[in-house]
């Protein structure tokens, strides 16, 4: 990768984590309703798996997926104003939070209903084999999610068909409030699955963006090859609860410290300098993207509240919602 | 071309007439290949096109359904087949959370042409977990499309629209009429969905029907009709979009209506029918209207408790004679 490329990534986390701040602002100030599930501590798996990939490549996120859009190419203005219930929202207004959805950049959706997604990238992997595009397509997925029964039966249907699908698990140790650990026969609830489908399965560091981007990369490389799936296991931490009730005093403060002093951005910062990128550059970079953030708030707040008309829109593809004569 | 068709040869041969204008149709289902599904209304499929697009699943209901979604977000337009409708209910998330609302929440971003088609009904002795008539499941979430055909020039003039329809559409098949026989479809046949089928017209009394309760109102009718009670009966053929219109209109002629379904009463899908009739229809009543539905008990195995629980020509033409006195 090229020192612009490092320093895009860069950015491009702190962008994640500035706007996962304004998020969780925005809701105590009353600003956003309904419920948000912050990102901030993700920002590696995302950015490094989007660097890995081709532009016309898909992504299918979880409702934890304000990272994965903006990985993606969404602006956080039109992230924010999702949020936000304005008519400039990614989703005019019907998706929020949980549905963040940047299609035009293969981004096709944040799914909230646990593991619901894996199949669905399954489905664009053969879409992709059968019209021969070499496209591949990325689930990206919760601890949580493995101990549904859709992880296992795409599993073994992507193994059984060679798809061309990544299914990339971040690993934050708990399923919403339970340590993950408590609840599954296995100690790495994605990676050690994989064999028991004949794929490949990895764990990495999913904090080191680096990392994360090389795993990729050579998982969309074996997948473009016909060689089919991969498990990628990235073990991450989120620095706020696991929706916006929750205070998260349920996890002990010495792991707490643990997974904060192996916070991904200065963690980007240190391996980016020991590649000989500028630590003024990189300083410059978490400027950009705080005053692009602090844009994009203001953007949102001024912006009109989505249209009341917008709620009948959309159900079909004729753009209405007609259901009888 | 035959004489006569049958409504499972109607299904093996829907399909195919897509899938030779349309090579972006693939099929994915269990046991849809070399068996040629179950109930054999893929028969001659994997032969004339292929491993490429006829492609056998295992069972993960889920996975077929999911992925078909995924697929079709991304230019492909599959086919796919839960074996009995009851099976449904392990792909349900699907079919209630994700499909029908992608589109919506996502404000449009994506489209979803998908056709997802099952056997329902029952009829055939199968007991209660593969028996049901399940359209009703569907009918409750808006986002879906619903066809129902009663014959099989209407399997394949439902199929072609629902496989061309940008919309998801799911096709409910009814097992109990694969062995039955119509006229083949023309070239070319396209029924377009959301208009249904006047197919007795009468004076008395309004029969509405679906798939399988259709050749039982037509029954229960012919035999009215020895006792001077002309009935009209309508095939909706779709539950999504809802014909409302040719049941008023037909009304505006008998004033008295029956609806025929196989679903529960509780639930089915009459109950939002009549309620629109009541709403925007009251002054063209002569009479109470009544429905006729499966009893609210899972199905029964044994023939002489499958019979009391589904509707029969001898229940509609006893309430159609109530109501023709009343």
């Amino acid at each position: 990768m090229t020192e612009p490329d490092l320093l895009a990534m860069y950015e491009q986390m702190h962008v994640i984590r500035k706007t996962e701040k304004a998020a969780h602002d925005l809701f105590m100030a009353g600003l956003v309703k309904g419920t948000t599930h912050l990102a901030s501590g993700h920002e590696a798996v995302a950015v490094g798996a989007s660097a890995a990939l081709r532009p016309d490549d898909y992504v299918f996120a979880t409702y934890r997926g304000h990272h994965h859009a903006i990985a993606r190419g969404a602006a956080p203005e039109e992230c924010l104003a999702e949020l936000m219930s304005k008519a400039t929202g990614l989703c005019q207004g019907k998706g929020g939070s949980m549905h963040l959805t940047k299609a035009s950049s293969g981004m096709l959706g944040s799914y909230a209903i646990v593991g619901s997604h894996l199949p669905m990238a399954a489905g664009a992997a053969w879409s992709a084999q059968l019209r021969g595009t070499g496209q591949v397509a990325v689930a990206f997925f919760g601890d949580g999610a493995t101990n549904i029964g859709a992880f296992h039966e795409t599993l073994n249907l992507a193994a059984v068909w060679k798809l061309p699908v990544l299914f990339v698990c971040e690993n934050n140790l708990y399923m919403e409030y339970t340590p993950i650990g408590t609840v599954t026969s296995v100690p790495n609830p994605a990676a050690d699955r994989a064999g028991a489908y004949g794929l490949p399965g990895h764990v990495i560091d999913g904090n080191d963006v680096l990392a994360v981007h090389d795993a990729v990369a050579g998982a969309a490389d074996r997948a473009r090859a016909g060689d089919g799936p991969t498990v990628i296991e990235a073990q991450t931490y989120r620095h706020y609860g696991h929706s916006r009730s929750d205070p998260a005093t349920y996890r002990p403060a010495e792991e707490v410290e643990h997974w904060l002093a192996r916070d991904p951005l200065p963690l980007a910062h240190s391996r980016f300098t020991e590649l000989g990128v500028d630590a003024a550059d990189l300083d410059a970079a978490e400027q950009r993207a705080e005053q692009t953030v602090a844009a994009a708030v203001d953007a949102a707040k001024n912006a009109p509240d989505a249209d009341p008309a917008e709620a009948f829109t959309d159900v079909w593809a004729d753009g209405g919602s007609a259901w009888r004569t | 071309m035959a004489d006569v068709v049958t409504y499972r040869e109607a299904v093996a041969e829907g399909i195919a007439r897509e899938m030779r204008r349309d090579d972006t149709v693939v099929c994915l289902g269990e046991d849809i290949a070399e068996a040629g599904g179950v109930f054999k209304t893929t028969v001659g499929l994997l032969d004339e096109f292929g491993p490429e697009r006829i492609w056998n699943t295992p069972i993960s209901e889920q996975a077929i359904v999911g992925a078909a979604m995924g697929a079709a977000m991304t230019g492909i337009r599959p086919v796919a087949e839960i074996m009995f409708s009851d099976f449904l209910a392990c792909c349900w998330d699907y079919l209630a959370n994700e499909i029908p609302k992608v589109r919506y929440m996502t404000g449009g971003q994506v489209t979803v042409p998908l056709v997802v088609r099952t056997a329902n009904g029952g009829g055939l002795g199968f007991g209660a977990q593969h028996s049901q008539a399940v359209e009703n499941w569907a009918f409750a979430v808006p986002g879906l499309k619903i066809a129902a055909p009663s014959t099989p020039a209407d399997v394949v003039g439902l199929m072609a629209a629902a496989i061309r329809s940008d919309d998801p559409v799911v096709v409910f098949e009814h097992k109990g009429l694969f062995a039955s026989k119509g006229d083949p479809a023309p070239a070319d046949h396209v029924v377009e969905l959301g208009r249904a089928a006047t197919v007795r017209d009468g004076t008395d009394v309004t029969i509405v029907a679906l798939a399988s309760t259709v050749p039982t109102a037509l029954a229960a009718a012919e035999r009215l009709a020895a006792d001077d009670i002309s009935c009209e009966v309508i095939d909706l053929r779709c539950l999504v979009p809802l014909d409302v219109a040719t049941v008023l209109a037909s009304l505006e002629r008998t004033s008295r209506l029956v609806v025929v379904e196989e679903n529960p009463y509780q639930g089915g899908w009459g109950g939002t029918l009549v309620s629109i009739v009541a709403d925007e229809g009251f002054d063209l009543l002569d009479a109470p209207i009544k429905r006729i539905a499966a009893a609210c008990v899972p199905l029964p195995f044994a023939d002489a408790l499958e019979d009391q629980v589904i509707p029969n020509a001898d229940a509609v033409a006893d309430t159609v004679r109530t109501l023709a006195a009343y």
